[in-house]
């Protein structure tokens, strides 16, 4: 017990000191992590709206799988991309592998299904007279299609926070990418990994402090949005 | 300022159930049209197609401008709207409701506010501007539909049970709007009520749906 309260006493020290060390990790994950969002949310935002609102097809079997990548367990994610990006792999002349690059892939892998699934469920919940009335006022199908996702849009923000969520608490398919390598590939979930089996719990525990921090930022944000999905909004503004 | 169009042997069918069946009729330019009739008789089908939602199985939806048929594509469906009997707002302000239409067909900003100003002035919810769509009653919301449909000034506005389900003070209000629209404006307009008396005051033409097809009363 005194160990461990040893351990949160020195873990605050490191973050309200700013340790430069802790500081470059959570910059690093936040940069990895933030990244792969952005890219699964580019990729998954129009595969889930064109699911649910055009003939697509192998529609059922496209769902399905995105429905099946959500719980894609992360080191077999790890293991796929490793043998890509290996020397030997189909795409190991590019030299991705123990990289940030491969990290942000390997996370990407993993939010793009959550994003997908859940951007094509919050589309395709929107009810179907918001699409008429924007086809009977007058709209391109682009037009039409952007009304539909902007009435989604609390909902799929939901669906990226939940993207967001899985890929900051991720372990095992970056850790496997990107090696770990202090200054270089290390983020917070692989520096935890590490300095607890080490022994060394003050860094373990500052970083798992920020973790937990991260993690309840993104759950009210989750909560927010999803409120704002149900009130919508009252901005007195034109655009 | 206002279209003719005309429906040609038009068939159209859901699950196998036939509900417009070589419907043809001819609406003039500039004429107000109300259409009865019973549930399932086919009206809002026959709405749907003439509002170019839906493609009719068979049969044709010709809109004349001074004689020459128009083709089917956007430049039309600009021309002419229709609102339908669940208003479909969007969640966001009465202002951006209304400004929808105008914004799509990129009107400079300063006409576009002019104009919606117009609109919300004329069905009543000025005052209402910067609310939540969503906070509205279902008259008020029916009301923003058809300020919706006349901000963008269709040549034919079809007004799918425009008072259905609302108190007698929406529903005069919406009929002092109709009114004012079909002396204002040269729009052809087409409606659809369950109200014969409401069909009286407001149509030049009162029309009646039987069976798929279209029997002048």
């Amino acid at each position: 017990m005194q160990s461990i309260l040893e351990g949160f006493a020195a873990a605050f020290r490191l973050i309200v000191t700013g340790n430069p060390e802790l500081w470059r990790i959570i910059l690093l994950s936040l940069q990895v992590s933030g990244t792969a969002l952005i890219l699964a949310t580019v990729l998954g935002l129009p595969v889930g709206a064109c699911l649910a609102m055009r003939r697509v097809p192998l529609r059922g079997l496209v769902i399905s799988l995105l429905n099946t990548g959500m719980g894609l367990p992360p080191v077999a994610a790890g293991l796929f991309l490793y043998l890509f990006l290996s020397r030997s792999g189909p795409l190991g002349f590019m030299g991705l592998l123990y990289t940030p690059t491969a990290m942000i892939i390997a996370q990407c892998i993993l939010a793009f299904p959550i994003v997908a699934s859940l951007s094509h469920a919050a589309v395709a919940n929107v009810d179907p007279v918001i699409r008429q009335a924007a086809i009977t006022l007058g709209a391109t199908p682009i037009q039409e299609s952007l009304a539909v996702i902007k009435e989604a849009r609390y909902s799929i923000m939901a669906g990226v926070m939940a993207g967001l969520g899985r890929v900051m608490a991720e372990v095992g398919a970056i850790i496997i990418v990107g090696g770990n390598i202090a200054g270089y590939t290390r983020v917070m979930t692989t520096t935890i990994a590490l300095e607890t089996d080490k022994g060394n719990f003050e860094l373990a525990i500052a970083l798992g402090i920020i973790l937990l921090t991260i993690s309840f930022s993104i759950t009210v944000a989750l909560r927010f949005f999803q409120r704002l999905g149900h009130t919508g909004t009252s901005a007195n503004s034109w655009a | 300022m206002g279209l003719e169009l005309e429906i040609v042997h038009v068939f159209r069918s859901y699950n196998g159930n036939r509900i417009l069946r070589d419907c043809s009729f001819g609406f003039a330019k500039g004429r107000t049209y109300v259409l009865q009739g019973p549930n399932g008789s086919g009206k809002s089908t026959l709405f749907r197609a003439l509002a170019l939602l839906e493609k009719p199985d068979s049969g044709r939806v010709d809109y004349r401008d001074g004689g020459r048929i128009l083709a089917a594509d956007l430049e039309l469906r600009r021309r002419i709207t229709l609102v339908l009997p669940r208003t479909g707002i969007f969640n966001t302000t009465v202002f951006k409701n209304v400004a929808y239409g105008l914004k799509i067909r990129g009107i400079a900003r300063a006409e576009s506010e002019a104009r919606v100003n117009d609109a919300l002035l004329a069905v009543g919810l000025a005052h209402k501007k910067w609310h939540r769509a969503a906070e509205l009653s279902s008259g008020e919301t029916k009301r923003l539909g058809i300020a919706r449909a006349m901000v963008i000034n269709p040549e034919v506005l079809m007004l799918d049970e425009p008072t259905a389900n609302i108190d007698p003070a929406n529903t005069e209000i919406i009929e002092a709007i109709i009114l004012k629209m079909k002396q204002e404006r040269q729009a052809t307009i087409l409606m659809i009520t369950h109200d014969p008396a409401q069909a009286e005051r407001l149509g030049d033409d009162l029309l009646f749906m039987q069976d798929g097809k279209i029997i002048p009363a």
